[in-house]
């Protein structure tokens, strides 16, 4: 048992596979070991064993180099010998000094059996045989490890076992750990790079990508005649679920002022019409909602609308962005004054005697976010003055103003 | 407990919500003092007490469901203290003490009383003031203590009269 090392399941260089069987059991000797119902492959060079599955994993297996093998012979297991030889005797010659550590330290016997639940498999057997007397690693490789030194002196001593992991690095101990650990950073570190490479191209290929799009719809309004109408049709669909259609975007302008500016001309176009609607006042909000069902796609974020609203002076719109002192931004048409707010407001006041928020919001066919602004509007021009109870906030005519005492 | 007439703005809902339109407010105040005053003057009362006037018929109509609300009747006072018509009697300003005259106005009407009726240079005491069967027709007839004390000695620091003690209670000699 002592010639066992611990080691990855990693083939060697020249190593080959060779078998595989299961349900097999290690005994030191005659005696029992906690290895059982393990795995074992055989390759060219050793017998590999571990927990089912371990091995392919390439995680770390028990090894025993078959140069150890000078003998190999059958048991019959069972019994009265009934079922076949179940067993497989190795036996072994001295451990090499400088070899890993395996499972023992040391043993005082000198062979092991495997235990084959399953009954040997003669081809696993005559596998075994061959290996061991194939000898294929005393051949010498090219990859030979400049750390044995007794490559070139003894023959026999060449294939000693210790120096055969050519190519799989030691990690033991706590500086192996941390070296894998550190090889994992490095690993993550690269891959990242990479992936923020690949996003880098695709934005930078966006725009051509939105370029080219646009050519090809032009193309085919140009085309019109030659394809058919469904083909546009569809092809424009297809550019308009891509979100390329001739919006106003961010893209098509040089900084966020000439974008803003261009937003405003739009948003001023398309809500002259909506605002006389709604009675030339409009919460942000609903605008917000128009403006964007109005765009379908490329839809503009609050932020970037009320930016565009603050520009409405500049360009000359026929409508301004108003905050009311309770906070409540809405977009009113200039035509649409306090005044006249005041006195329509008023006379609905005189017609129904007191008003709610809510009931001027019936009335009036507008929110009552802004029946409520368009009532403290009213108020502030003297024209109305509150009555706060228990039932709410209503608004009554200012008779105060109007009766005198 | 003599029946006042309300003014119009008693029964309309706003007039007991304290208007933030300033212009509209200030109305609104003024309507408040007149009613006040009218009602303290019906009722021969001087003092509101802030705590527990909310049941008071004055700033509670029930017909409507309205109330003024503690704050609306102590900016209320406070506008009246402004014009000195009103004064708080102690710190917390819950007692108010509210003048349908102003004190000086108070010391003038005793004065004349007074002069007209031949007291000038004798004695009363505050009692025939205020209970006396001579003040029956005067309006400071029945005038709290505490308010009419303060009149005189408005009056005393004219040099209009003197206060004096006795045992049990106060006098006033008139000039």
């Amino acid at each position: 048992m002592d010639r066992f090392e611990y080691i990855e399941a990693r083939l060697f260089e020249g190593e080959n596979y060779l078998k595989r069987d299961k349900n097999v059991k290690i005994y030191d000797g005659d005696d029992k070991t906690q290895f059982v119902d393990g795995e074992v492959v055989l390759t060219t060079h050793r017998i590999l064993w571990g927990k089912p599955g371990d091995i392919p994993r390439g995680l770390v297996c028990l090894s025993l180099h078959l140069y150890y093998v000078f003998c190999i012979e059958e048991e019959s297991g069972g019994v009265f010998g009934l079922g076949g030889p179940k067993r497989i005797i190795l036996h072994l010659g001295p451990a090499l000094p400088g070899k890993r550590p395996g499972p023992a330290v040391v043993s005082p016997f000198h062979f092991v059996k495997f235990s084959f639940k399953d009954g040997i498999d003669q081809a696993f057997y005559k596998a075994l045989t061959d290996a061991v007397a194939a000898k294929v690693w005393e051949r010498p490789t090219p990859m030979a490890s400049p750390q044995s030194p007794l490559t070139a002196t003894s023959p026999n001593a060449s294939p000693k076992p210790s120096v055969m992991p050519v190519n799989s690095k030691i990690r033991s101990g706590i500086v192996g750990i941390e070296r894998s650990i550190e090889e994992q950073h490095r690993q993550t570190d690269e891959s990242i790079t990479v992936a923020f490479q690949d996003l880098r191209k695709l934005m930078e290929k966006a725009k051509d990508m939105v370029a080219i799009s646009k050519n090809i719809s032009n193309k085919i309004r140009d085309k019109q005649g030659d394809i058919s109408e469904d083909d546009t049709v569809r092809f424009k669909s297809y550019l308009m679920s891509l979100g390329i259609d001739d919006p106003v975007t961010r893209d098509a302008f040089r900084s966020d002022s000439d974008y803003y500016l261009g937003l405003a001309q739009q948003i001023s176009d398309m809500m002259v019409a909506v605002l006389m609607d709604t009675g030339g006042i409009m919460s942000l909000a609903d605008v917000w909602c128009r403006v964007n069902r109005a765009r379908g796609l490329e839809l503009i974020s609050p932020e970037d609308l009320l930016n565009a609203c603050k520009l409405l002076q500049t360009i000359g719109a026929p409508m301004s962005l108003r905050k009311f002192p309770s906070g409540a931004c809405v977009l009113q048409l200039n035509s649409h004054q306090d005044e006249e707010i005041a006195k329509t407001t008023n006379e609905l006041l005189e017609a129904n005697g007191s008003l709610t928020p809510e009931k001027l919001s019936q009335i009036a066919k507008v929110s009552v976010l802004l029946a409520r602004e368009r009532l403290f509007t009213t108020e502030r021009l003297g024209l109305a003055c509150r009555d706060e109870s228990i039932e709410g906030l209503a608004f009554y005519p200012n008779l105060f103003l109007r009766e005198g005492l | 407990m003599a029946e006042i007439s309300w003014p119009w703005q008693y029964d309309f809902p706003p007039f007991f919500t304290i208007q933030p339109n300033t212009e509209t407010r200030a109305k609104q105040l003024e309507a408040w003092q007149q009613l006040i005053t009218e009602y303290l003057k019906t009722t021969k009362q001087s003092t509101i007490d802030i705590r527990e006037s909310q049941n008071s018929r004055l700033f509670n109509n029930t017909e409507i469901n309205r109330k003024l609300s503690q704050e609306g009747i102590l900016t209320i006072l406070e506008d009246m203290q402004k014009t000195g018509r009103a004064a708080p009697t102690d710190k917390s300003k819950n007692v108010w003490e509210v003048y349908w005259h102003s004190l000086d106005e108070w010391g003038n009407l005793v004065y004349n009383w007074a002069c007209n009726n031949g007291m000038n240079n004798s004695v009363c005491t505050l009692f025939e003031l205020r209970e006396g069967d001579n003040t029956v027709d005067q309006e400071f007839h029945g005038l709290d203590m505490s308010v009419l004390l303060k009149a005189l000695k408005t009056l005393e620091g004219k040099g209009k009269c003197e206060l004096m003690e006795f045992d049990d209670s106060q006098g006033v000699k008139f000039f």
